[in-house]
C-alpha cells in the first residue's frame, strides 16, 4: 500500500470513526442512563439524511437543510422518549427490543411512504464538492474533511461536556449509578428527555453527513446502527470515553479491511475483533457499570 | 407421605398434537379446494416454526435474548446448499487436510447442517455468555451480522446472491423439491423437534436451564454452574435453528444471505412472543400467525410494515404474554 | 479442641477506599452455631458473600474442611457442603416449592446433563426434596408456586433448599429477616431442632433468637471483629456494650 493511499485511508477510517462516535455516544448514553436498548436508533440517522437532504433541495441551502435536520431529529427523539420508550426504562430487556424493533419497521415504512423506495439524490454545495490536494499526489474530497472537522468538533465538545461541566456530572453520575442522580435532586425526567433528543441529534447529524457520501434510501440506517453497537459493546456499555476509542478503533478496522480484504470479508473481522475483545474483556474497554 | 404428582403437562401434549394434526391437515384441503398455495405458506409457517421452537428454548425456558437465530438458520442453510454445490460440479469440497466430494443426500447433508450450526452456536455461546442481559443481546446481533457477512463474502456459492442448489436432493428416495415431500418432511421434523424439547424442559437439564433463567445467583449458590448449562441449550437450540434452514433449502433449493439478516432474527423472536414463551407449542402458533398476517396485511398493502410494527409496539407496551396470553385472559375473564 | 470446620484468616476486602472486612480471622467449630452480629453496615453480608465465593477477598484466605477454598467459585463450594440461605429472600418464583427443592436435590447428586428422563416423574428425587421441605413445615405447601407463598413461607423454603443440599454448614444471613412474631419464633424453634444435626454461621439482628441458639457469638463493627465469646463473655464484653449492644 502506497504512502498516499495509506493516509487517505487512514483519514477515511478516522472520518468513520467519528460519525460512528456520533452515533453510539446517544446509544451508550441512553443505555447507561436510562437502561434501554434502543434499536431504533438508526432511524433517526436514516431520517435526518432525509430531512437535510429535502430541505437542502427545497431550499437550496445545504446548512439549513443541516438545521433543520438536526432540530428535527431532536425533536423526533424527544417525541418517542415521552410518548412512548419512558414506559420501557424498567421493562425487560427483551420488551425494549420488541418495541424498538417494532419502531424499525414503522419508520422505515413510514419514511418510504414519504420519499419513495428510490435511494434520494443528495448534492452538496459547490463550496465543498471538489477536492483538494493534502499532500503531494494525494487529493482528498473537501466535503470528507468538513465532515472530518465537524465530528472532531461536536465529539471533543460532547466529550468536554459530559467529563467537564456539570450537566455532564449528572449525566455521568447517572450511567455509572441510577439511583445517585435522582438523590442528588437532579430533575431526572428532564434529563432523561434532553439525553434522549440529544442522542437523536447526534444520529441525525451523523445521518445527514453521511448522505452525500452514501446513499440516502430506506434501511440505511440498520448497518450504521449494528456498527455503533459495536461500537457500544466493545467501549463498554455507558461510557463516552470506551465509545471513542472503539469508534475510532472500528473505523480504521473497517476501512481498513474493506481496502485490504473485500468488502464482505472487512465486514466480517470488525466482528471478529469484537469477540477476540470481548473473550478478554466481557464487559468492554471501559466498564461503567460494576 | 404429600402428594407427589408431577406438574401436569397434559395439556401441553395435547397442544403439541392439535397443532401436529392442524397441520397435517392443510395440504389435502388446500388440493381439495384448489389452493395448492397454501401447502407453500404451510410449509413456511412449519419450517420458521421448528426455528421458533429451537429459539424458545434459550429464549422463553433459558431467558437469553438471542438475535443470532437467523444466521444459524442460514449456517443450516448454507451446509445443504454448498455440499450439493460440490456434488454438482464435481469439485471437492476442500477443508483442510479433507477433501469431501459433497453430497446431494440429506440423510447426511441433514445431520451435519444440525452439526455444524449447533457447533457454530457453541463457538459463538462461549463468547456471548460470558456476558449477560443488554451484551448479550448485542453481541449476538453482531454475530448474526458477522455470519451474514460471511454469506455475502462467499463468492464462490453466489455471494450476495444467494446459492441456488442445482443438482438433486434425496431423503431416502424422496425428493424435497416435492411440494408435498417438502411439507411432510419439515411436519415430521417439527414433531420430532417439539417432542425432544417438551421432554427437555421437563428432565433434570430442563429444570436447570429454567432455573437459571430465573435467579442465577441462586443457582450457583446450590452448587449449579449455570454457563455450561446455558452454553449447551444454546448449541442444542442453534441446532433445531440450523435444521429449519437446512428443510428450507432443501425445499426451496435456495439460500441467500438474505435468510440470515438480523431482521429475520428479530422475526423469530416475535413470533416466539407472538404465540408466548411459556410452552414449548407457543412459538408454533406464533409462527403462524406471524406469516399469516405477513401474507394478509401484504395482500392489502403494501405498506404492511406499517401496521405490522404497530403491532409488534402494541403488543411490546400492553401484552407481556403474548397474543395467546390475552386470548387466555379474554376467555377467562 | 478439634479442628474448625470453617475459618478465615486475615480476611480483607476493600471497596476503592472504604474496608468492609478488616482483617478477620474468624472460624466455625464442626457441629457449632456460631452467631455473627453487629450493626447494620458492619459489612456482615459482605463476610458471608466472601465465605460462599461470591465475592473474592482483597486478601486474605479461607478454609473449608482444612482446604484452601479462597479461589473457588460458589458452585464448587457448594458442593462441598457450604449452603448459604440469602437475607434478601432469593428462591426461584415460577417453581413450586417442591421443583425449588428439587434443584437443590439434583445439584448435589451431581450434573444434570440429563435430557429425557422427567424430573417430575423421578419418584426418589421428589421424595428427598418433600421430606425437606416437611422438616421445614411447609409439607401442605409444595406445589404452590414459590412467588405465591408468604414471605415467611419463603424464608422456610430458603431453609428447605438449603437442607437438601446436606451441607456441612449452613450459612444463614438473617433468616428472620421481615417476618413476624409469630413466623419469628416459628423459625427459631426450627433452627434450634437442626442446631443438633448441622454447623450454623447465623447472622441475626433477633437478640432473643441469637441468645437462645448461638454457641459462640462472633462481633463485628465496622468490618473488623471486635470480640469472639461464649453468650455470658459476650453479654459482659464492655467493648461489645459501648459498640453495640448499647445502641440496640
Amino acid at each position: 500500500m502506497s504512502l498516499p493511499l495509506f493516509l487517505e485511508q487512514t483519514l477515511n477510517g478516522v472520518q468513520l470513526g467519528v460519525m460512528l462516535f456520533l452515533m453510539s455516544a446517544g446509544l451508550t448514553l441512553v443505555f447507561g442512563i436510562m437502561n434501554l436498548i434502543n434499536l431504533a436508533h438508526g432511524a433517526l440517522y436514516m431520517l435526518g439524511a432525509f430531512i437535510a437532504a429535502t430541505v437542502a433541495d427545497k431550499s437550496g441551502s445545504f446548512l439549513l437543510g443541516a438545521v433543520v435536520a438536526v432540530v428535527a431529529t431532536a425533536a423526533i427523539g424527544a417525541l418517542l422518549e415521552v410518548a412512548l420508550l419512558r414506559r420501557f426504562y424498567h421493562r425487560s430487556h427483551l420488551d425494549q427490543v420488541l418495541v424498538t424493533f417494532g419502531l424499525i419497521l414503522v419508520f422505515n415504512q413510514v419514511t418510504q411512504l414519504i420519499w419513495g423506495a428510490v435511494p434520494m439524490r443528495f448534492n452538496l454545495p459547490d463550496a465543498v464538492a471538489g477536492s483538494i490536494e493534502l499532500f503531494p499526489g494525494m487529493n482528498y474530497p473537501v466535503f470528507r474533511l468538513v465532515i472530518l472537522g465537524v465530528g472532531l468538533v461536536v465529539g471533543l465538545l460532547l466529550y468536554v461536556m459530559i467529563m467537564r461541566t456539570r450537566i455532564g456530572m449528572w449525566v455521568r453520575a447517572g450511567a455509572s449509578n441510577r439511583a445517585m442522580a435522582s438523590a442528588i435532586g437532579v430533575n431526572v425526567e428532564m434529563v432523561f428527555i434532553g439525553v434522549f433528543a440529544a442522542g437523536a441529534a447526534l444520529a441525525g447529524l451523523a445521518g445527514l453527513m453521511a448522505g452525500p457520501i452514501l446513499a440516502v434510501q430506506v434501511g440505511m440506517g440498520e448497518p450504521v446502527l449494528i456498527l455503533a453497537l459495536v461500537v457500544t459493546v466493545i467501549g463498554g456499555i455507558g461510557s463516552i470515553n470506551g465509545a471513542l476509542v472503539a469508534a475510532i478503533m472500528i473505523g480504521l478496522i473497517d476501512t481498513f479491511g474493506r481496502v485490504l480484504l473485500s468488502p464482505a470479508l472487512g465486514s466480517m473481522v470488525i466482528f471478529l475483533a469484537m469477540a477476540v475483545i470481548l473473550a478478554w474483556k466481557p464487559k468492554g474497554l471501559f466498564p461503567v457499570h460494576g | 407421605m404429600a402428594d407427589l404428582a408431577p406438574t401436569p403437562n397434559r395439556r401441553d401434549w395435547f397442544a403439541i398434537l392439535l397443532l401436529l394434526a392442524v397441520l397435517a391437515v392443510v395440504p389435502p384441503i388446500a388440493e381439495a379446494v384448489g389452493q395448492p398455495f397454501a401447502i407453500k405458506v404451510a410449509s413456511r409457517v412449519v419450517v420458521f416454526a421448528i426455528a421458533a421452537v429451537g429459539l424458545n428454548l434459550v429464549l422463553g425456558f433459558g431467558g437469553m435474548v438471542s438475535l443470532l437465530h437467523a444466521g444459524l438458520f442460514g449456517v443450516g442453510g448454507y451446509v445443504i446448499g454448498i455440499l450439493a454445490w460440490h456434488d454438482f460440479n464435481g469439485e471437492a469440497l476442500h477443508l483442510g487436510p479433507i477433501a469431501y466430494a459433497g453430497t446431494g443426500n440429506l440423510l447426511i447433508s441433514l445431520p451435519l447442517a444440525v452439526l455444524v450450526s449447533a457447533g457454530a452456536a457453541a463457538l459463538m455461546g462461549v463468547v456471548s455468555l460470558r456476558t449477560n442481559g443488554a451484551y448479550f443481546i448485542m453481541i449476538t446481533l453482531a454475530f448474526n451480522q458477522m455470519l451474514y457477512y460471511l454469506g455475502v463474502a462467499l463468492q464462490k456459492y453466489g455471494g450476495e446472491d444467494g446459492l441456488q442448489i442445482q443438482g438433486d436432493l434425496s431423503l431416502a428416495g424422496l425428493d424435497p423439491s416435492k411440494r408435498l415431500v417438502y411439507f411432510y418432511v419439515s411436519l415430521a421434523a417439527l414433531a420430532v423437534v417439539m417432542v425432544l424439547v417438551q421432554r427437555l424442559v421437563g428432565s433434570r437439564f430442563g429444570m436447570v436451564l429454567r432455573a437459571t433463567a430465573q435467579n442465577e445467583r441462586r443457582v450457583k449458590a446450590l452448587g449449579i454452574p449455570p454457563t455450561r448449562y446455558r452454553l449447551t441449550a444454546f448449541a442444542l437450540s442453534g441446532g433445531i435453528a440450523g435444521l429449519a434452514g437446512a428443510l428450507m433449502a432443501s425445499g426451496q433449493q435456495f439460500i441467500s444471505p438474505a435468510d440470515m439478516s438480523w431482521v429475520r432474527s428479530g422475526d423469530l423472536v416475535v413470533m416466539c412472543v407472538l404465540g408466548g414463551l411459556t410452552t414449548v407449542w407457543g412459538p408454533v402458533l406464533g409462527a403462524a400467525l406471524f406469516l399469516l398476517l405477513e401474507l394478509g396485511l401484504s395482500s392489502l398493502t403494501n405498506a404492511w410494515q406499517l401496521p405490522f410494527g404497530l403491532i409488534v409496539i402494541g403488543m411490546a407496551v400492553w401484552l407481556h404474554d403474548g397474543l395467546i396470553g390475552a386470548i387466555r385472559r379474554w376467555v377467562q375473564s | 479442641m478439634s479442628a474448625p470446620l470453617l475459618e478465615t484468616r486475615n480476611l480483607i476486602r476493600r471497596f476503592g477506599g472504604l474496608v468492609a472486612t478488616g482483617d478477620v480471622s474468624l472460624s466455625v467449630l464442626p457441629g457449632e452455631t456460631h452467631a455473627l452480629i453487629g450493626p447494620n453496615g458492619a459489612g456482615k453480608t459482605t463476610l458471608i458473600a466472601q465465605l460462599q465465593g461470591e465475592l473474592p477477598p482483597s486478601s486474605g484466605q479461607i478454609f473449608f474442611h482444612g482446604q484452601d477454598i479462597t479461589a473457588l467459585p460458589s458452585h464448587r463450594r457448594a458442593l462441598m457442603g457450604l449452603a448459604r440461605s440469602f437475607q434478601i429472600t432469593s428462591v426461584l418464583p415460577d417453581f413450586t416449592a417442591l421443583e425449588n427443592v428439587r434443584l437443590a436435590v439434583q445439584a448435589r447428586q451431581g450434573h444434570s446433563f440429563r435430557f429425557w428422563r422427567q424430573a417430575g416423574a423421578d419418584r426418589p428425587l421428589n421424595a428427598e426434596a418433600a421430606e425437606a421441605l416437611e422438616r421445614c413445615g411447609l409439607a401442605d405447601r409444595l406445589h404452590v408456586l414459590a412467588g405465591l407463598l408468604s414471605h415467611g413461607e419463603r424464608r422456610q423454603l430458603e431453609l428447605a433448599m438449603a437442607l437438601a443440599m446436606r451441607p456441612a454448614l449452613l450459612l444463614l444471613d438473617e433468616p428472620m429477616a421481615g417476618m413476624g412474631k409469630q413466623d419469628g419464633i416459628r423459625m427459631t424453634r426450627l433452627l434450634a431442632e437442626l442446631k443438633s444435626d448441622y454447623a450454623m454461621l447465623l447472622v441475626e439482628h433477633d437478640m432473643e433468637a441469637v441468645f437462645s441458639l448461638a454457641d459462640r457469638l462472633s462481633v463485628l463493627v465496622q468490618g473488623r471483629l471486635i470480640a469472639t465469646g461464649s453468650v455470658e463473655e459476650i453479654r459482659a464484653n464492655p467493648a461489645v456494650q459501648a459498640a453495640y449492644l448499647g445502641h440496640g
